[in-house]
């Protein structure tokens, strides 16, 4: 993976809605087409971004899982 | 033409049972993380919910409650402890499934800007004052709920 995130968030453990909040609080605080790359262990967490990313108008980038950890980038667009 | 869409959320919380307290305070923190704005009218039980200190002590109902991981017969669950039993070991999953307490939903709710209406009048019935209650809502009555609910809002209730 090329990508190289602007900020990393590690809500690993976490359960819903946590990494929700933390990556809107994240994206919140970067500019305007930066990268946040986001690890999470939650299985529900890759549906539950793909639809944050539909409603907030959000683009996500690229997807990968590594053993149980579910990694996401998110390119604030807005 | 673009699909309709609503941007705000309306929630009825009526019981003051663990269980059925997280799907309101979740569904409203989602709803600020999807950019939208939510409301949860409080309501007869659910303002156990509001109550200054008490949101993590809410406890779940082994009676009438066949759903449980571990069902415990009616007769049994009418003896005395056995609602203390069902809360620990429910309050032990949950934390070994890293879930976020009730406590930790309100204050992001707070904070986020969800507004919590406690209903007047259950207030009135159940001789809870404003005092009892948690800091940034208010208390208000049907009206209020109706007035953001009718603004093209998902209206639920638990």
């Amino acid at each position: 993976m090329s990508i190289n995130p602007d900020q990393v968030l590690d809500c690993s453990g976490l359960a819903c809605p946590m990494p929700i909040l933390k990556t809107k609080k994240a994206v919140d605080s970067m500019a305007l087409g930066q990268i946040l790359k986001m690890i999470a262990t939650d299985p529900g967490s890759t549906p539950d971004i793909e639809a944050w990313t539909q409603k907030t108008g959000h683009q996500l980038v690229e997807t990968e899982q590594d053993g149980n950890k579910f990694i996401f980038y998110i390119k604030k667009t807005k | 033409m673009a699909e309709q869409t609503s941007n705000r959320l309306a929630i009825i919380a009526l019981h003051g049972t663990m269980d059925l307290a997280y799907p309101p305070l979740i569904l409203a923190t989602a709803a600020l993380a999807l950019d939208m704005e939510a409301a949860i009218f409080f309501t007869f039980y659910g303002l156990e919910i509001l109550k200054k200190g008490n949101a993590d002590k809410l406890q779940v109902a082994p009676i009438a409650n066949p759903a449980m991981p571990m069902p415990v017969p009616n007769i049994i669950g009418m003896l005395p402890g056995m609602t203390a039993m069902a809360t620990g070991m429910m309050n032990g999953w949950m934390k070994k499934a890293n879930v976020a307490k009730l406590s930790e939903l309100l204050e992001m709710a707070v904070e986020g800007g969800v507004k919590l209406i406690a209903c007047q009048m259950s207030m009135d019935v159940m001789g809870i004052k404003k005092e009892d209650l948690i800091d940034g809502i208010e208390v208000a009555g049907a009206a209020s709920f109706l007035n953001f609910a009718s603004q093209n809002a998902i209206a639920l209730s638990f």
